[in-house]
């Protein structure tokens, strides 16, 4: 594609020219960034309902916004084979802070996640759902494809490490993301059917085998997603109300703040894990629609993006940051809805608190920059 | 040596391609699958979730309706409610019970003690039921469970009407009292009418008239958050909550005489005994005195286990109502009915003199039995025999009669049998016969009738026994000669919001048949003789209304038959028990009572000084001069 400056015309079709050269230069990508900022929009309006009219809440929000779109911008202007080249040096030191998190990390909610950089504190694992992913890019890119079983027991290895430590911590909802990241890029790269059925069998019996270390908790919602009515008022409380929330709202939901089930503090995490289960209730079927029309178009984009670039890498990469954003809100949909078991991911985007939206807005940069630079490549 | 493989560039592109497809469908399927569980829960089964929301953020709350006040014959309050503090506990709403109980028992906000009944009360109660748990709260208690109050899940402070009684224990066991409601209240009452509800009638009016005064409570629908703490509203949103208002109870108008009830509690205060005075002409109980007392407020703030054990183990039994379920012999106030009995049977002959020389020798039996005080009446006739209360005489005439005349005629005129008072708890005294006798022992030799027990009888002692109220109801029927009005302390119900007065019309229990109207008037001529030259004559004078009387001894422990009684050597507890009955004015009645001072000694010098003032309160004014009859 070849912009060209255009200097007649009418007013709109200057400024729409000028926008273009703006996204241009920035490298960013026109569609995913409206798509994104319409889902962050719809967010915080979902959420300063959900926080019970808490503004300093939604204003903690949009810093992190900020933040991460500065991330997105600056990341969307790195050279992608600078990227390439890095990619071994932030793994490694994303496993070595994940270690250093085992030894001195601070407890936070039972679980030892956070590392204390003094102006903020930082989850490493967060850094892994971007790392591990360029990991497994990283190692495919010069490799034939699709992968032997050499490459693959490697790949197993390099995704492994990062998702037993952060499993250990213990964080079962983001180990698997990581997991989920990197074996995306496996599935990408061409893996053929009978080892992913293969693979299938294998992951079963480590789930077998999971099962006999996980902490009681962990147990205990899996035991509840199976039956949920067994613990009404204990582990199932969580996936009861928010079922109530979200059938209660019907079609056109109780309206903006009214739903009872969140202002009442009936739905627990009502501003963090559950926020699906409040837009479901005061803005019912046609809320969740939209939300989940913007979700829809945002992945699609990238993915299309993804099939755009023309590196290895690169597109693996882009193709599992893409599909890993889909299975971070199929999770959380699926989970606020009573599909899958309840694991604490936040819906991307909407959800409150953490680093998660920088995280996710970083990985969009990520993407970006593959993309605009592929006519670099080979040239 | 496997072949090197090498990239191909457009391959992995086309094979990416493909992946990414697939990918993209199965994302497509899972957005399906997600909006079809949507569809499911939104619109299929949307019915049944809006319903569980619809229970989960609205509550019914309870409004207890005010309890009806309890005002005497003239409008003195005697019972009224009161504002105070006390701690709730909404038993689904606490995570640990017994946890709670514990910590609440450490900031002394309820005592150890009362830990094990208030957990039985919590279990069987609703658990979405706020359950008092301490009633009477004190500023201080207050502002303590305030500071804590982050602690306490499902435990609150609420603002609740209590019982007040301004006079204190003034006719405590007529009235009764309120008090928690216990285990076994919640056995026998409507759970669903008590929501909200913290106390309910113990004893005396407040239980027997417990429906009247309690009304029907409201119930008003509060919205709750999860933690259900009532919330005014729902982010923007105020819903619309039904509410139904309480109906208060009925006010009692009670047939009590504040004036009389305390002039008789004064007179008797520092005795143990009883006094009931009534209007033999409708059976209104003017005065119920039973001493010693306690106060019922007590009860209404929450008892104590050791203050309730004080009480209950005190010699003096304050919370026996001795004026209903006392059994005491009556002694000689039998002795007018016992002539009556005579009379009507022609058994005697009123006139006729009898010799009296202190004691009686049962024909056919070498028994002796003494003239009270081994007095010596001389020659006496009917007259004077009750007017002396001689002994003597009225053996002669029990031996004449004999117990079966003596057992019929005394049960038409009330003995054996309670009086029917409008309140609860009354014991009936025991009227022996030979059938009674036959029915209670157990041992052949103890079922015969033996001819000296119908001797005992004759003057009111052996197993004869009565209550006070009966004796007072005894005095109003020969008052009235013959009428039987049943006792009763409401005589009309007020509803608080009309004003409107219902009152209860007095109740007849028809009239003693049989008797010639000139019996009726002998006997109560003897009557008045107690009083002017008789046993009373010390307290009947210089009354400026004429009245009869007649006092009574009853014995508590029997004196060997060769020994003196002497009451200043016998423990105070072995005296006998001083009793006096009486009506006045004699010819045209308007109160009669029975006064009981337990271990009192002679009828004479200690029950009925206390009648007379009972009598001199209700029938004269304030210069001295009686009052006319209303």
């Amino acid at each position: 594609m070849i912009y060209e400056e255009i200097t007649q015309g009418s007013r709109t079709r200057r400024t729409l020219s000028g926008a273009a050269r703006v996204l241009l230069e920035l490298r960013i990508d026109g569609p995913l960034v409206v798509g994104l900022s319409l889902i962050a929009l719809y967010g915080l309006v979902v959420l300063y309902s959900a926080s019970g009219q808490n503004l300093p809440t939604v204003l903690r929000t949009v810093a992190r916004l900020v933040l991460g779109t500065i991330a997105m911008l600056l990341l969307a202007r790195v050279n992608p084979n600078f990227l390439r080249r890095s990619t071994p040096w932030v793994y490694a030191t994303g496993c070595v802070l994940l270690l250093i998190v085992a030894a001195i990390g601070h407890v936070g909610m039972g679980a030892q996640r956070w590392l204390n950089l003094g102006l903020f504190r930082f989850q490493p694992s967060e850094l892994m759902k971007l790392a591990v992913p360029m990991m497994c890019a990283w190692y495919l890119h010069d490799r034939p494809l699709p992968p032997g079983w050499g490459t693959l027991t490697a790949m197993g290895a390099l995704i492994l490490v990062p998702v037993a430590l952060v499993a250990v911590q213990p964080d079962l909802g983001t180990a698997a993301l990581i997991a989920v990241a990197g074996a995306l890029v496996i599935v990408l790269a061409g893996l053929r059917l009978r080892v992913m059925a293969g693979l299938l069998a294998l992951a079963a019996a480590a789930a077998w085998f999971g099962w006999s270390f996980m902490h009681d908790y962990q147990r205990k919602r899996v035991l509840t997603f199976l039956n949920p009515q067994t613990d009404p008022l204990g582990a199932g409380y969580h996936i009861i109300q928010s079922q109530i929330a979200i059938g209660s709202g019907g079609v056109f939901g109780k309206g903006w703040m009214n739903g009872s089930q969140a202002q009442l503090e009936f739905l627990p995490e009502r501003s963090t894990d559950f926020i699906f289960a409040v837009v479901g209730e005061e803005f019912g079927l046609l809320g969740l629609m939209l939300l989940l029309l913007l979700y829809v178009f945002v992945v699609g984009r990238a993915v299309y993006l993804a099939t755009q670039t023309q590196d290895t890498f690169a597109r693996l990469l882009a193709g599992s940051l893409a599909l890993t954003f889909f299975v971070y809100v199929f999770i959380n949909a699926g989970m606020v809805t009573g599909l899958l078991p309840v694991v604490g991911v936040p819906l991307p985007l909407v959800s409150y608190g953490g680093s998660s939206v920088v995280t996710v807005l970083a990985g969009f940069g990520i993407l970006m920059a593959l993309y605009s630079r592929r006519k670099l490549i080979g040239s | 040596m496997p072949a090197v493989r090498i990239k191909d560039h457009w391959r992995e592109q086309r094979l990416f391609d493909q992946r990414a497809l697939v990918c993209a469908a199965v994302m497509g399927l899972a957005t399906l699958a997600l909006i079809a569980r949507l569809f499911l829960l939104q619109v299929s089964r949307h019915e049944y979730y809006a319903d569980l929301s619809q229970g989960n953020r609205v509550r019914t709350e309870p409004i207890p309706a005010a309890r009806g006040l309890i005002i005497d014959r003239y409008g003195e309050l005697i019972a009224g409610s009161q504002p105070a503090y006390q701690l709730e506990l909404v038993p689904e709403e606490v995570p640990d019970i017994d946890e709670t109980l514990e910590k609440l028992v450490q900031l002394n906000l309820i005592r150890a003690e009362d830990v094990d009944e208030i957990g039985r009360t919590i279990d069987s109660s609703r658990t979405f039921d706020s359950v008092p748990i301490r009633l009477r709260l004190s500023d201080e208690d207050v502002a303590r469970f305030a500071v804590h109050r982050f602690e306490f899940r499902g435990v609150d402070i609420k603002t609740r009407q209590t019982r007040w009684y301004p006079n204190g224990n003034v006719a405590v066991h007529a009235l009764g009292y309120v008090g928690a409601i216990s285990e076994q209240d919640l056995k026998r009452i409507d759970r669903s009418a008590y929501a909200g509800t913290s106390l309910i009638g113990k004893l005396g009016v407040e239980n027997s008239f417990e429906r009247q005064l309690h009304g029907v409570n409201g119930s008003r629908e509060v919205l709750v958050n999860a933690q259900g703490r009532s919330v005014e509203r729902q982010g923007a949103f105020v819903p619309k909550l039904q509410s139904k208002a309480p109906l208060a109870g009925d006010d009692l108008l009670l047939s009590i005489d504040l004036k009389i009830q305390r002039v008789a509690e004064a007179a008797l205060a520092g005795h143990r005994g009883a006094v009931v005075a009534l209007d033999p002409n409708t059976g209104d109980v003017l005065a119920l005195v039973s001493l010693p007392g306690f106060d019922p407020t007590l009860f209404g703030q929450g008892i104590t286990v050791a203050e309730y054990r004080a009480l209950a183990d005190d010699i003096d039994h304050p919370l026996f109502n001795r004026a209903l379920r006392g059994t005491y012999p009556p002694g000689s106030t039998v002795k007018p009915a016992i002539a009556l009995a005579a009379l009507t049977y022609h058994a005697v002959d009123p006139l006729a003199h009898r010799f009296c020389a202190g004691s009686f020798h049962l024909p056919g039996s070498s028994f002796i039995y003494r003239e009270y005080h081994n007095e010596h009446h001389g020659a006496v006739d009917l007259d004077d025999a009750i007017a002396r209360s001689c002994d003597v005489y009225f053996y002669g005439l029990a031996n004449e009669l004999g117990v079966d005349r003596m057992s019929t005629f005394l049960g038409k005129i009330g003995f054996g049998q309670p009086t029917g008072i409008d309140i609860g708890g009354e014991k009936a005294g025991i009227l022996p016969s030979r059938e009674w006798k036959e029915k209670t022992f157990a041992r052949p030799v103890d079922r015969v009738w033996f001819p000296g027990e119908t001797v005992s009888f004759g003057i009111g002692q052996g197993y004869l026994t009565v209550t006070p109220i009966e004796l007072a109801h005894y005095a109003s029927i020969v008052a009235t000669r013959g009428k039987i009005w049943r006792p009763r302390l409401v005589t009309a119900y007020r509803d608080p919001r009309s004003g409107e007065l219902h009152r209860i019309a007095p109740i007849s229990d028809g009239e003693v048949q049989g008797v010639a109207p000139e019996d009726w008037q002998r006997v109560v001529h003897g009557m008045i003789g107690v009083t002017q030259r008789g046993t009373a004559a010390a307290i009947g004078l210089h009354a400026p209304y004429t009245f009869a009387g007649k006092t009574g001894t009853a014995q508590v422990f029997t004196v060997a038959r060769t020994d003196k009684y002497n009451a200043s050597k016998i423990n105070e507890r072995l005296r006998d028990h001083s009793w006096f009955i009486a009506f006045a004015p004699a010819d045209a009645p308007r109160i009669a009572l029975a006064v009981l001072e337990e271990n009192g000694g002679a009828g004479a010098s200690a029950a009925a000084p206390i009648a007379r003032k009972v009598l001199d309160a209700y029938l004269l004014d304030a210069d001295g001069k009686v009052k006319p009859s209303s």
